[in-house]
């Protein structure tokens, strides 16, 4: 028998544009203020208990109607990967280190916003016309890099953060823009969270500080104490041609193919009692999926599974093209489809789905 | 023969049925339901309660916490170093990650078989030769497949080496040794360990060769004040190699420390002075790289007094793990004699 859920989430003009608020908001780890502010706004009227926690991340319980239902925490991380500034070398020049993993090679020449009054820098190096033959097939080092935002300013300082200064726009059935990973997300929970089923007792955690190690949900999922996890992320698609011609093995994800489901990252392996589940809730509800080849990358789950005696956990993502950089693609579709499984998978869950151990 | 050289026959021939048996199951990291399913079977006689947790640990308790008792777990993982398909290509190829760390010389050329029955070969393109070693990334699986309709392997599935039970006498071969030498010697123990005034946890644990996953949780769970992980560790007693570690069948081996861990002085003293009393030939290491789950359970709660006890073992995280049979005898015999000393720490 197929119970098809109510109350239904779509994703249409209102959703795209809180995507795109999320996007072109700041919120470099360990300071994701302007993310969880708009977080706040949104979900708080439809939550029964909210609260922010000493690392930052918004707790936020929903609770269900059944007599007997599992505690499930749904999680998204607000931060994004970035940089801060380490020394002033004056007349609007600073040193900076990145924050989270990012390919510095990709750097140059991109424009970004500084600290908290979003103050317009670009990241410069060594023109074109004064590099020998010698340096240019040579790695620019970090340390030769500057953030430079063209005068002497009294409020930028080191210690200041910046993200990538990148509009959020849509390219018909694409969206581009940075930090997608993990907006996306953001913006997928917010939906959840408005629509949560009767069955289950929804604990959504937006966390912090998860591109430098997963921080932030090691307290959350300590603080909220689940029966089970589903980690709502974006994942790297790299599915262009080989320039050589060859198959293309190496792909993580695909665009268009559908929400990603985890089997195995460099933190996870996910619990297979959810992995089935998640695949018989989208063939059940003929959604679309694709299983993330199993590899490197990590997320929330990896920390949170580890929380007090354990916690069975999934990552479930869109996939996102050029991920950690300037600007991200992805597409609508990967998106609407990502939250029809998530809500149609809430909707299914009892305790029967941990009712037989792990295997 | 004299009677007891007769008994120690026995033991020896039941502690090599017990690893023959568990050696014959695959359980890569992840995917341990069957080898806990065996392990429940031997263990649920001889314990008070057995139970399972969210990440797949067996856990089973022998013993109340009486007056004066104290509450020990020891652990030994279930899981083996494996592999997992994440692609098939368009020749019926099966593209793969390690599951684990194995060095790409041991995978080349290896026979594997996975967890659906399904068995193949890993090469590698050979023909433009290099002295360079191949990446795992560009090492593939032959299944006998020529294309991805026809292959029955498909992306997440999990296999493991090929590497049946050998039987040379003193010294055992098998995959899979590395950790399931500290699950007999910790069933084992449990058959001949007799009335405790302690709580004893015996923890089979899951995910340790991605990582010391498992034992987070399960440590949390139990809260122990006394800790020992049983473990192989890499013998050095082999041509070349230039360590002056462990050697097979020189007893078990009481370590100091290890990558991650400095194990409680405590425990090492313990071990060495028990060790002696009852005439245990053992050895000692100290290890600078690599590491056990037991430096996870020590920083558990509030802490735990940890320490490690392990088997040498050639040839770890290949298809061919050797033990000596009387190392595994003398590390039975060592944990029982520390669980029924009431030594104080």
């Amino acid at each position: 028998m197929m119970v098809m859920p109510e109350n239904t989430p779509v994703i249409g003009k209102t959703q795209i544009r809180l995507l795109e608020r999320l996007c072109n908001a700041v919120a470099v780890s360990g300071d994701e203020a302007e993310v969880r502010a708009i977080v706040l706004e949104e979900i708080r009227p439809h939550t029964d208990d909210i609260k922010i926690d000493a690392l930052g991340n918004v707790l936020a319980i929903r609770h269900g109607q059944s007599r007997h239902r599992l505690r499930v925490m749904l999680a998204a991380h607000m931060d994004e990967v970035g940089f801060m500034l380490t020394a002033n070398d004056g007349e609007g020049l600073f040193r900076f280190e990145t924050i989270g993993s990012m390919d510095v090679r990709q750097l140059v020449g991109k424009r970004v916003w500084v600290g908290r009054e979003h103050i317009p820098g670009v990241i410069g190096a060594r023109p074109i016309h004064l590099t020998t033959s010698e340096d240019s097939i040579r790695e620019i080092p970090l340390e030769a890099l500057r953030i430079d935002i063209g005068t002497e300013n009294e409020i930028v300082k080191p210690g200041e953060r910046a993200a990538f200064a990148t509009r959020f726009t849509r390219l018909g059935p694409s969206l581009r823009a940075k930090a997608l990973d993990d907006r996306l997300g953001v913006a997928t929970l917010a939906e959840l969270v408005r629509h949560a089923p009767p069955n289950i007792d929804l604990l959504a955690a937006f966390t912090t500080q998860e591109e430098i190690g997963h921080r932030g949900a090691i307290v959350a999922a300590y603080a909220l104490n689940p029966d089970l996890a589903i980690v709502i992320d974006s994942t790297p698609a790299f599915d262009i041609p080989s320039h050589d011609g060859s198959e293309n093995t190496s792909y993580n994800t695909r665009l268009g193919k559908g929400p990603a489901l985890y089997i195995a990252d460099s933190g996870t392996l996910s619990d297979p009692r959810l992995v089935r589940f998640l695949m018989e809730t989208a063939g059940m509800n003929k959604i679309p999926f694709q299983l993330r080849q199993p590899g490197g990358g990590g997320t929330d789950a990896a920390a949170i599974q580890q929380a007090r005696t354990g916690i069975p956990s999934i990552s479930v993502s869109v996939p996102g093209r050029y991920a950690h950089t300037a600007m991200g693609l992805c597409r609508l579709e990967d998106w609407k489809n990502t939250l029809k499984l998530l809500h149609a998978a809430l909707w299914r869950i009892t305790p029967a789905l941990l009712g037989k151990e792990r295997r | 023969m004299t009677v007891k050289e007769y008994e120690h026959l026995e033991r020896g021939n039941g502690l090599k049925s017990l690893i023959k048996k568990l050696v014959e199951i695959i359980s890569p990291p992840g995917y341990e339901a069957a080898i806990r399913d065996l392990i429940r079977l031997e263990v649920q006689p001889l314990s008070d309660e057995v139970h399972v947790d969210a990440l797949g640990n067996l856990i089973a308790r022998k013993g109340e916490l009486g007056k004066n008792g104290r509450k020990i777990m020891l652990t030994a993982h279930m899981d083996e170093i494996g592999l997992i398909a994440t692609h098939v290509d368009n020749n019926g190829f099966i593209r793969f990650t390690t599951l684990g760390s194995i060095q790409p010389q041991v995978l080349a050329g290896a026979q594997v078989r996975f967890l659906n029955g399904i068995e193949g070969v890993i090469r590698f393109q050979t023909f433009s030769r290099t002295s360079e070693l191949t990446p795992v990334e560009k090492m593939f699986i032959d299944v006998g497949a020529t294309n991805p309709g026809s292959c029955p392997v498909k992306v997440e599935d999990v296999a493991a080496f090929k590497g049946g039970f050998l039987d040379l006498g003193r010294r055992l071969v098998a995959r899979s040794m590395d950790g399931r030498v500290g699950v007999a010697v910790l069933i084992e123990t449990m058959r001949r360990l007799k009335g405790t005034t302690d709580e004893v946890n015996f923890v089979f644990t899951t995910q340790a060769e991605v990582g010391a996953r498992g034992m987070a949780p399960a440590a949390y769970g139990v809260d122990p004040e006394i800790g020992i992980t049983v473990n192989a560790t890499p013998a050095s007693d082999t041509p070349d190699d230039p360590r002056l570690g462990t050697a097979l069948g020189k007893g078990p081996v009481i370590q100091v420390k290890d990558g991650r861990m400095v194990a409680a002085p405590q425990i090492v003293d313990w071990m060495v002075h028990t060790a002696e009393k009852n005439r245990i030939p053992y050895q000692r290491e100290v290890l600078s790289l690599g590491s056990t789950e037991a430096h996870v359970m020590q920083l558990t709660r509030l802490g735990v007094l940890s320490g490690m006890l392990a088997i040498p073992c050639r040839y770890l995280h290949s298809a061919s793990e050797m033990v000596d049979i009387e190392d595994v005898h003398n590390a039975v015999h060592l944990l029982v004699a520390l669980l029924e000393s009431r030594q104080k720490l």
